[in-house]
């Protein structure tokens, strides 16, 4: 059996899924954040794939790089206010942020 | 595409689901990281398979490299709290909302996984009458190209960005010192006092 398109953009699927079930299931902000970067790796999978079966030009490959910038910068303001959350509230649990709830 | 090519992506998606699933399911922050760095390692023998050579350097560098060693720097600064439990607020709500992500995402891919051949059946890698430019494709010369030429624009903005975040990282993490706190509270008490009176 040959590799197909659809073996790819399934599996990016699939890793997407387990990002978002771990953004939406668990509550400890680390972990919190890195499935947004399982979520993002995924999409960048998605775009790289598609890239190859339209190998004409390599916009897919511009966006992928655009977005791994991207999440370097998205994880570093994230951590930034992890730490700061942590200092005020002494918990990383992201139950303990809720003063704009009460 | 090559045997060996369909090798490597069956080893590198096996590898990418386990590792992702154990991001998101170990208890310890530092053990995530860890598959969160098998994972990004899995999805860089990915885009090996996919010809994109220089994306899979990049996803080394940037993510294995950077992304990784902050979140494992993060992690033994804050020390053992950074552990925490799965929590009982909402628990039901939660396990439901993952339950149908994990059923949506599942139709989407089974879905895929049955259309995406016929649908896309019969595009190669090199379409024929290609010229030289086809043999490039992902190397570090044809993807510069790009970057320096269309893509110029974004590519300066991403560095403006990069800067911002930088600057913003450090304005958020940024303690403040004895000092500065006792300065604080000083203005704090004169400014209530001038209230007061």
């Amino acid at each position: 059996m040959d590799l197909s398109l659809g073996h790819f953009i399934g599996l990016a699927s699939v890793l997407f899924g387990i990002g978002a079930i771990g953004f939406l299931v668990r509550r400890n902000v680390l972990i919190q954040l890195m499935s947004i970067e399982l979520m993002l790796n995924a999409v960048n999978l998605t775009l790289v794939a598609i890239n190859r079966w339209m190998p004409g030009n390599h916009a897919g490959q511009v966006f992928a790089f655009f977005n791994i910038a991207i999440a370097a910068a998205e994880a570093a303001v994230g951590l930034a206010i992890v730490i700061s959350v942590y200092r005020l509230k002494k918990s990383v649990q992201s139950d303990s942020v809720d003063l704009l709830k009460h | 595409m090559s045997g060996s090519g369909e090798l490597v992506f069956w080893f590198a998606a096996a590898l990418a689901v386990l590792s992702a699933i154990a991001t998101v399911a170990m208890r310890s922050p530092i053990r995530a990281a860890v598959g969160l760095l098998f994972h990004i390692i899995s999805l860089a023998g990915m885009y090996l398979v996919l010809h994109a050579h220089l994306l899979a350097a990049i996803q080394l560098i940037v993510y294995a490299g950077a992304v990784v060693v902050l979140f494992v720097f993060v992690i033994m600064l804050i020390g053992p709290s950074a552990e925490t439990g799965l929590g009982t607020r909402g628990l039901l709500v939660r396990t439901a909302s993952g339950g149908l992500m994990a059923l949506v995402m599942g139709a989407i891919s089974f879905a895929l996984i049955d259309y995406a051949p016929r649908m896309l059946a019969g595009v190669e890698n090199c379409p024929p009458g290609a010229g030289a430019e086809c043999g490039q494709y992902g190397g570090v010369k044809a993807l510069g190209g790009v970057l320096y030429g269309a893509a110029a624009l974004p590519f300066e903005l991403v560095s403006v960005l990069l800067l911002v975040a930088i600057l913003g990282a450090i304005a958020v993490a940024r303690g403040r010192s004895a000092d500065e706190t006792e300065a604080l509270k000083a203005r704090k008490l004169a400014r209530a006092s001038a209230g007061g009176q």
